[in-house]
């Protein structure tokens, strides 16, 4: 036992910030090559946000008055819809990592919580950028005219990539708490509804009284109301700093509380 | 070579809530040896694993792996070893390269390395033909190869292999035993667990006999079989007896009864005082048994025995 102690003495080092930084790395890659062959979830993250845009404008588009022409009124909210559902596909492939084998190789392998979860994100990320550009490009072609200068669609993008990755990480956190990947697919759904109360397909004052208060103060609504006020020049008023605000709380509250459930879940 | 011993763990113990799984685990291996934790089911084998793999912590009791200490110095211990668990670690979607580089990144391997390391792994374990094809359209035996190949890509100190052939046909196991007998030679020290005796037997230095949380016999597999219950006594009964009575009676020191032959087997040492004493008790009257014959125990009955399903000459035995 006397050569034990000796050893006893070496310090634990903390895993390096590269180190962190290169797993993230090969993790963001691991999880795009995963979803690109998982047919279910490119056909859900990319057709579905398109098929529900042409359901919207040409199935219901004609009963419903916003002022606008209605794609252009809609794609915003079909925008957020997909984002939803991108997200909620994060807590289910989060899950399924969670509980099968894999993650106690990763860790046995020393890689964190945190870049493991930077994976899926990533990858959400990224799916839902590309069916956004898929949106956009439908939508041009059946008529939707965004009257909006460069710095506009800027500022558009990124604050849709940053609601993106706020949900993802959201939705991340809810696959760390799933007991199954299935469990984890049914609390995504959640995350899927909260575009439809809200400004996102038809304007707030049209909904019943009870549920106004609600869908104008979610988050949902801040988001598209900046949305369309950059596309579309509609006034934004403090849309954009409460859309900013409630992106930022959900990103760093769903940090927080992923790594509190990683190590929770790992323990 | 270290002159530690590659793991050493001094009385672990986990419980799950009321549930006691580990009732002090002690353990030493040396290094560059294959060490078997042999046991059924349920028997606490892969909670053994999982604590010394700084995967879990144990409630009581200390360990080093590698020279470090499981809980204190968990990232060193990370570092010096490799994990293959009892469920395939490797995703279906991917090929077998692409999982086996991915690895190799992880561990921090540059990229000229990784594609090279990737594939001598594919060629060493016999997947260069599957190594371009999705995991998912691979065998069981395939998969276990590849699970295997996946925790060498950086040589390990000390390597965890949890139920390596469970669920394998007899082809596949006999693959898979050829490859872990050649990762002895490389000096990497092997950790396995098995709930076959003859897994244990074929490839391992030392066996620990784990039932119930609790080692209940350790030492060379030489030592085991000779120590323990390596004779099986075969009793016939008188066609007057009910066979099930006298079994019951015995409860779980039968290794075997066959009603229909009227046949009861029991372990014993072979030593004469043993077995006149066990037909003495079994049949004081001299009326209950009919002929009696000793056998060489096979291992199944060796097994048996250890894991306290059927009772040793003794109730538990340190070699
Ligand atoms: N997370 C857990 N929660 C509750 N019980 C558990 C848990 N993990 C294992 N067990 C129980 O601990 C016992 C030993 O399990 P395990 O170490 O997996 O055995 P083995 O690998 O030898 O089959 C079993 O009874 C099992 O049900
Ligand atoms: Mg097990």
């Amino acid at each position: 036992m006397s050569e034990l102690v000796l050893h006893n003495r070496e310090r634990t080092t903390e895993v390096s910030a590269p180190a962190a930084l290169r797993n993230a790395g090969v993790m963001i890659g691991r999880c795009l090559r995963l979803s690109r062959r998982d047919i279910d979830t490119m056909m859900t993250s990319i057709m579905l946000p398109v098929i529900l845009m042409l359901l919207f404008v040409y199935l219901f588009g004609g009963a419903i008055q916003t002022g606008t022409k209605y794609v252009t009124y809609v794609v915003p909210g079909v925008l957020l819809l997909c984002a939803g559902f991108g997200a909620s596909l994060t807590a289910t492939s989060v899950s399924r990592d969670m509980t099968n084998g894999i993650i106690d190789r990763f860790r046995s392998m020393d890689i964190g919580g945190a870049s493991l979860l930077a994976g899926h994100v990533a990858a959400s990320a990224l799916r839902n950028l590309v069916s956004s550009a898929l949106v956009f490009g439908v939508a041009f072609l059946i008529g939707f005219r965004p009257n909006a200068g460069a710095l506009d669609w800027l500022a558009a993008v990124a604050l849709l990539a940053l609601f993106i990755v706020a949900i993802s990480w959201f939705s991340a956190s809810i696959g760390l708490l799933a007991r199954s990947p299935e469990a984890a697919s049914g609390f995504g759904f959640l995350v899927m509804f909260l575009p439809y109360p809200s400004s996102a397909f038809v304007p707030v004052n049209t909904m019943p009284g009870w549920i106004q208060p609600f869908a104008r103060h979610q988050p949902v609504t801040p988001v598209i109301e900046t949305l369309r006020g950059l596309l579309l020049g509609t006034p934004i008023g403090n849309s954009g700093w409460l859309a900013i605000a409630w992106c930022v709380a959900i990103l760093a509250g769903s940090i927080i509380l992923s790594s509190v459930l990683f190590r929770l879940r790992t323990r | 070579m270290p002159p530690y011993p590659a793991i050493e763990a001094i009385d672990l113990r986990k419980s799950y809530g009321e549930l006691l799984v580990l009732a002090g685990v002690s353990l030493t291996v040396p290094p560059g040896t294959v060490y078997a934790l042999l046991g059924p089911n349920g028997a606490g084998k892969t909670t053994t694993v999982r604590i010394l793999a700084t995967l879990l912590r144990p409630d009581g009791g200390r360990a080093r792996v590698a020279g470090h200490d499981i809980v204190a110095q968990r990232r060193l211990v990370r570092r010096a070893i490799s994990l293959t668990g009892q469920f395939a670690a490797i995703d279906e979607l991917q090929t077998g390269a692409e999982n086996l580089r991915m690895m190799g990144r992880l561990r921090g391997l540059s990229g000229k390395d990784v594609r090279r390391r990737a594939d001598a792994l594919l060629q060493q374990f016999d997947l260069v033909d599957a190594g371009n094809r999705r995991v998912g359209t691979y065998s069981g035996g395939m998969r276990r190869r590849l699970d295997l190949a996946a925790s060498l890509v950086v040589p390990p100190r000390v390597l965890f292999l949890d139920e390596p052939t469970t669920g394998l046909d007899p082809r596949s196991r006999l693959e898979m035993w050829k490859v872990v007998k050649t990762l002895v030679g490389s000096g990497v020290t092997v950790l396995l667990t098995t709930q076959y005796l003859e897994e244990a037997d074929q490839l391992s230095d030392r066996i620990a006999v784990l039932d119930g949380g609790r080692v209940t016999a350790e030492g060379t597999p030489a030592e085991l079989k000779r120590s323990l219950a390596d004779q099986r006594l075969d009793l016939t009964l008188a066609s007057d007896v009910d066979p099930s009575t006298v079994a019951a009676r015995l409860g779980d020191r039968v290794l075997q009864s066959d009603p229909t032959q009227r046949l009861i087997s029991l372990a014993t040492d072979g030593e004469a005082t043993h077995i006149r004493n066990l037909l003495d008790e079994i049949d004081p009257t001299r009326t209950t048994i009919e002929r009696f014959a000793l056998r060489s125990a096979s291992l199944d009955d060796v097994y048996l025995s250890l894991t306290g399903h059927a009772a040793a000459p003794q109730e538990s035995t340190r070699v």
